[in-house]
């Protein structure tokens, strides 16, 4: 009887688990579906079967390279990450394993940051970009995606760090491990799960970062996202190019999660479970 | 070679090399038609200027507005040259954002320009940016349903007229609007057509010591007709539609007029796009017998901000990009229909342009018709036929849309909307320091 109703209870939670998951991908498959009409379709309505057509594509393709736009989104994300586990790792290692009575003030405020509209700092980041030569620079839109998605990063391999037990590192350091060995011998060789689903997650975060990435580049450093936003016009139809130039610039982010997804969800469950 | 020479030589290599290097300049643009064709035919500009390479950054209007107004207002000094609005260029230039194009080539021929056009690119005399391409509103009606309604379309239509027509036309079993007019909030959608509909029922938005008019019965019979007219003959949902929406609505041939952009007329008389491309007829914008059209006047423009450093360079492209050369460059490739249209007089004095363009005359005479200095019956301390020329504007003209355009959908009465209306743009006013 219990196993009747434990199977029951699974198929019902399945079942909750893809319309979810539908829901949640419906306006991604639609996006694919919409890139093969012609405009015209595309703006009729509902429409679920398109003529098949690759006119947007070759229209997108002939109007931007896409390579260059591409190959910025890579460094700028790859980079922005890279840059924000360096920093993360020690400081989540200090708030983990020697924790002050402000750690938690620390933390709250580092999130706190988080909850601050951009368009409120829009002038005076152009401004510190302008003085210090850093407009339409992948290394001012690195330096500034880290910024902005280092307190998520602190916080999630924060979290995954209080999952290690001290005595281990406890252990490490009468082996007579030195602070820099502690932390890239024990403790990160035992965080990997937690730190490849944070570098995972932030890399998607910096790819798909819309406002500052658009307004902070011009030509040199433009990434996907100015490549989606050249597709809108305000007189005729675009849709369909749009779309067309949305799944070219969501394909590697949906291809990178497609492969790596056991390791983000791994990462993401880590210590979810005890 | 002793060694004084060979770091002398060395010296002036770099020194040539750095004079020789070409400049780039930044060009900022919208996504239309005509701007990405322009894309594709610089080749004939950087052929004849190879010390200048040209690097574009296309954008959605709204956001190419907020960024380049950042960058002009910080002195970012991101771009060389602009494409910026009508309604842009008058604030921009007394704030000292533009450079002025006093030298635009011997051969540029800027008394060509249509005049309503230049004049609303002039400040205190000076020419602050060129036309890539204007354009006026205008009726586009099908022929075969006007005929089917036991009607004929004068070109010069009344507003009682085209809400007649428009009811006639109107078989919602046939998915028939007998209309399609913007409904979608915005100052540059809905409130483009309401406000440049208003002058023609006598209303403004300000009175000469900037009082909102919201109040007064001009505006009260403007909002009427429009709410009423599209209840009765416009599209469901019409509140959601834009530009782009009705532009596929009519397309689709399920609009017998649409009121709109003039540049709409080359799509809507293309076959590729257009399932009714050999129906449409032209038309001017109606009035209502006060002596006031409601057909606006707008122009996408090239100007050069003030905190560029390729000044010169900058100066050439705008002169090349707006020049009658170009317009030969497009035609020879693209055809006459395709030439950016609404900048200059040689153009419709072309019989070739008018031959591939039916819809010539009509925009000419559009345009003609608007004039942005007097847009409304009762005198106005602004500029701008379907906008106001101050800095408020988009801020308010916005809020009034989404009033507006709730009222369309129902969601408010017009009394509502109107009293809404004046009550958030006398608060505006008051704080901007226009009402003491």
């Amino acid at each position: 009887m219990a196993r009747a109703v434990s199977t029951r209870r699974t198929v019902f939670f399945t079942i909750v688990a893809w319309i979810i998951a539908l829901v949640i991908f419906f306006p991604i498959f639609y996006t694919i579906i919409t890139s093969f009409k012609s405009e015209t379709e595309a703006i009729q309505g509902f429409n679920l079967i398109p003529s098949g057509t690759v006119e947007s594509y070759q229209a997108v393709q002939a109007q931007s390279n896409y390579f260059k736009f591409f190959l910025n989104s890579v460094i700028i994300s790859v980079g922005s990450t890279l840059i924000a586990l360096l920093i993360s790792v020690p400081a989540a290692w200090s708030m983990a394993f020697s924790p002050t009575n402000k750690t938690k003030d620390i933390l709250m405020w580092m999130l706190s940051t988080k909850m601050m509209p951009a368009a409120a700092v829009m002038v005076p980041i152009y401004l510190l970009f302008r003085d210090f030569g850093l407009l339409d620079s992948r290394f001012g839109l690195t330096m500034m995606l880290t910024m902005i998605n280092l307190p998520i990063v602190v916080w999630m391999l924060y979290t995954y760090f209080r999952e290690i037990p001290g005595e281990i590192l406890e252990a490490s350091r009468m082996d007579g491990a030195s602070l820099w060995g502690e932390i890239w011998y024990v403790l990160t060789p035992m965080a990997v799960p937690g730190i490849a689903s944070t570098m995972l997650l932030n890399i998607i975060l910096a790819w798909n970062e819309a406002f500052w990435t658009i307004r902070l580049t011009t030509t040199n450093a433009a990434p996907l996202t100015a490549f989606i936003a050249s597709f809108s016009s305000p007189q005729g139809l675009f849709w369909a190019k749009l779309s067309a130039a949305s799944t070219l610039a969501i394909a590697p982010i949906l291809i990178m999660g497609w492969f790596s997804q056991k390791q983000l969800v791994r990462g993401l469950t880590f210590g979810a479970v005890k | 070679m002793n060694l004084k020479t060979f770091l002398l030589g060395t010296c002036s290599a770099i020194v040539i090399a750095g004079f020789a290097q070409a400049e780039t300049l930044t060009i900022a643009t919208v996504n239309n038609g005509d701007m990405v064709r322009m894309q594709t035919l610089t080749d004939d500009f950087t052929k004849a200027n190879p010390d200048i390479q040209l690097e574009w950054v296309t954008l959605e209007e709204n956001v190419l507005r907020e960024r380049v107004t950042t960058d002009i207002a910080t002195k970012g000094g991101q771009y060389d040259v602009l494409t910026i609005g009508t309604y842009e260029v008058p604030i921009w230039a007394k704030q000292g954002w533009l450079l002025p194009l006093d030298n635009l080539g011997a051969d540029y021929d800027v008394d060509d320009l249509l005049p309503a056009i230049r004049s609303g690119l002039t400040a205190d005399g000076k020419l602050y940016a060129a036309p890539f391409y204007g354009e006026s509103s205008m009726v586009m009606y099908r022929k075969d349903l006007m005929e089917k309604a036991g009607l004929t379309m004068p070109d010069a239509p009344t507003w009682e007229f085209i809400g007649d027509a428009a009811r006639k036309m109107t078989d919602r079993a046939a998915g028939i609007n007998g209309i399609c007019l913007r409904g979608k909030a915005g100052w540059g959608e809905n409130m483009a057509f309401l406000t440049a509909t208003s002058n023609a029922f006598g209303a403004r938005w300000f009175d000469e010591n900037w009082k909102p008019q919201f109040d007064q019965p001009e505006w009260k019979n403007t909002l009427d007709m429009y709410v009423k007219l599209m209840n009765d003959a416009g599209p469901q949902g019409a509140s959601s539609n834009g530009f782009n929406e009705n532009l596929a609505l009519f397309q689709q041939g399920k609009c017998g007029m649409w009121i709109d952009a003039t540049v709409a007329a080359s799509f809507v008389t293309n076959p590729k796009d257009s399932t009714v491309a050999d129906k449409v007829g032209f038309a001017l914008a109606p009035d209502t017998g006060l002596g006031k059209r409601g057909n606006w006047l707008w122009a996408w423009n090239l100007a050069i901000p003030a905190g560029t450093q390729k000044a010169e360079a900058a100066e050439k492209f705008v002169s090349w990009a707006t020049s009658k050369h170009y317009l030969d460059i497009v035609a020879a490739k693209e055809g006459w229909a395709n030439v950016p249209p609404g900048t200059r007089t040689s153009l419709y004095n072309n019989p070739e342009y008018q031959k591939a363009a039916p819809f010539a005359k009509m925009t000419l005479d559009s345009i003609n018709a608007a004039d942005p200095k007097n847009p409304s019956v009762k005198p106005v301390p602004y500029v701008g036929v379907q906008f106001v020329a101050i800095p408020e504007f988009q801020g308010l003209g916005t809020t009034v849309g989404q009033l507006f355009s709730a009222a369309l959908a129902g969601q408010m009465t017009v009394d509502d909307a109107l009293a809404q209306a004046q009550q958030v743009t006398t608060r505006e006013m008051t704080r901007g320091g226009y009402i003491k």
